[in-house]
């Protein structure tokens, strides 16, 4: 079956432009889809069928009109639910906020929302978006389209899943380790997580504040472009927005890659990485050098303590952020004789297993007599692999790695090994503590059918340069990246 | 080089309840992961500047113009308790006897 929840946004906004079809018809196009396969895939937290459907009425009025339309008016959107919706529960996939209903809508959906951005839903994640699998999630676990017995990633396992599936055009996530692209890759979708600070986290319900950033999910590379034109630029509600020009990324999509350099990160295909993956990725290159890129090899020598200074910077940030959820003013309350006794048990109460690990990881980090041994020295490695990447990005305009070492693997195969799962963003993490852009898009499927990507990175607000290696490889692989569940 | 966790001081410090259970597993968890994470230490970095931020700014002002903030009962409609639109708590101290 092919219906318009199956087309890409750049296609379906040319049809409503052109009165083809309705942004009625489109949301109707979408929500059925979820009707028909959430229940077995468990995408969606809390679906906005009404909202949508309003709203894309009144959109159909305003473009009868002929106005001028933005690249995401009338298109079917998801938002992870660690985005704020006004009015609209958001949960970040916990229990301690499951009744949570925000008074303020984050930035990055301010901005799609005045642009006619249609919401279908808020979609399931890792609770706080601490996760690789989505099974983290305190109302249950997502279910990878290509394959229900598998994960689809996380933390952003919902949002990817969704729009793998068509229950939405596009979706948001969020990234703070690998978290968009890493479910990008498990899914067959575009991933795309920004510079640090190219978009607001105003709103991103905060896990690690100095790696958070918001991303995107699409169908094709056009449609991250769009989205991001839309979401990118400075925020006075974040101080550590950006104050610098949004281009228009969907210019210069198709130029090609004819004299990129592309760093191809030597490191990146040892151990620990399936054989079908790193095949798939190499054949990728192989590609961007048939169509004239320059391909040499690159390496970032400090990215194997990457990891490491992961696992204590972003333990600590969260162990401070989630400080806030003490029972007082929102979310759960489980009472107690007095006020700590009160904060105690709420925590205890409404905080899942890994959650409470990363708090615990991190209050650890940040004591008396370990701080400089962990944290302190974690930052420094944090310097060395931002003077890693300066280096590469003197050589390089790009770099190419596997987004992932592994495709989606089986539910359960890893929720009782932390460390497992941690492994799981090797090749995702380095960027977000050097606060870069990347890209994950698909390069075929393993011979189990499921698919695996190609990470792109690039320096910092080299967003352009992302999305026209990337668009180049989508265009020359062609492929059909639909989950056989769509053929049935 | 194997680490040892004081788990009862950890979660005090975070105020997390944990269960027996929980502490145990999460005992054997954490010296796993921190074993891991003690990697940071085998970098030689002694006078490598620390990175809190990777795209560091400061001093970032705006005009001091006033705008509406979240109205109150807005802002005091996910209380788990409240009263006189205040947030309400137990106690939080003794009072004189």
């Amino acid at each position: 079956m092919s219906e318009l929840c199956d087309l890409t946004a750049s296609e379906l906004s040319a049809k409503l432009r052109d009165g083809e079809i309705t942004a009625v018809a489109l949301a109707e196009s979408s929500l059925a889809r979820r009707e028909t396969l959430d229940e077995k895939v468990g995408a969606f937290l809390t679906p906005t069928p009404q909202v949508a459907l309003e709203r894309a009425s009144e959109l159909d009025t305003y473009l009868a009109t002929g106005a001028p339309q933005s690249g995401v008016a009338g298109i079917p959107l998801a938002l992870k639910d660690v985005l704020t919706t006004n009015g609209i529960r958001t949960t970040c996939g916990s229990k301690i906020l499951e009744t949570y209903v925000p008074p303020y809508d984050a930035t990055a959906w301010t901005r799609l929302s005045g642009a006619g951005s249609v919401l279908v839903g808020k979609t399931n994640c890792d609770e706080f978006a601490m996760g690789s699998s989505n099974e983290n999630s305190a109302f249950g676990p997502v279910h990878n389209p290509w394959d229900l017995d598998t994960v689809p990633g996380g933390s952003s396992g919902g949002s990817a899943a969704a729009v793998a599936a068509g229950m939405a055009v596009w979706a948001l996530g969020t990234d703070t380790g690998g978290s968009v692209r890493q479910p990008a890759s498990l899914t067959g979708t575009v991933g795309l997580k920004p510079t640090y600070g190219r978009v607001s986290r105003y709103g991103l319900i905060a896990f690690a504040s100095s790696l958070d950033t918001v991303g995107t999910f699409t169908r094709s590379v056009r449609d991250a472009a769009t989205l991001l034109g839309v979401m990118a630029g400075k925020d006075h509600r974040d101080a550590t927005s950006l104050d610098a020009d949004v281009p228009d990324y969907t210019e210069g999509l198709d130029a090609g890659v004819a004299g990129l350099r592309v760093g191809v990160l030597a490191e990146a295909f040892g151990e620990g990485v399936d054989a079908e993956v790193a095949s798939a990725v190499r054949a990728g290159v192989d590609r961007l050098t048939a169509l004239g890129a320059e391909v040499g090899e690159a390496t970032l020598p400090h990215a194997e303590y990457a990891l490491s200074a992961y696992y204590l910077i972003a333990p600590s940030e969260a162990s401070s952020n989630l400080a806030r959820y003490d029972g007082v003013r929102y979310g759960l309350r489980v009472e107690g004789d007095d006020s700590i006794e009160m904060m105690f048990r709420t925590r205890g109460e409404g905080f899942g297993p890994e959650v409470k690990r990363r708090i615990m990881l991190g209050t650890y980090a940040l004591s008396a007599g370990y701080y400089e041994a962990y944290y302190g020295q974690a930052q420094k490695v944090r310097t060395l692999i931002l003077q890693d990447y300066a280096a590469a990005f003197e050589r390089f305009d790009v770099l190419v790695s596997p987004t992932s070492p592994t495709t989606a693997f089986p539910i359960g195969a890893k929720a009782d090994d932390p460390m497992a799962m941690y492994l799981n963003d090797i090749f995702t993490i380095p960027a977000n503590l050097g606060g870069v852009p990347a890209i994950s898009v698909p390069c075929g499927l393993d011979g189990a059918g499921l698919p695996i990507g190609l990470q792109l990175t690039a320096k910092a607000l080299g967003e352009a340069t992302l999305f026209r290696a990337a668009a180049a490889l989508e265009h020359d692989l062609g492929l059909d990246m639909r989950p056989p569940l769509l053929a049935a | 080089m194997p680490v040892e966790i004081d788990i009862d001081h950890v979660a005090k410090l975070a105020r997390v309840e944990l269960s027996d259970d929980e502490k145990a597993r999460m005992r054997d968890q954490l010296e796993v992961i921190l074993e891991h994470a003690a990697k940071v230490g085998e970098v030689a970095a002694g006078d490598v500047a620390p990175t809190a931020s990777p795209i560091p700014q400061v001093n970032v002002f705006r005009e001091d113009t006033p705008e509406p903030s979240i109205p109150h009962d807005a802002a005091l409609s996910n209380a788990p308790a409240e009263r006189d639109g205040r947030f309400l708590v137990p106690k939080i101290a003794e009072t004189g006897s």
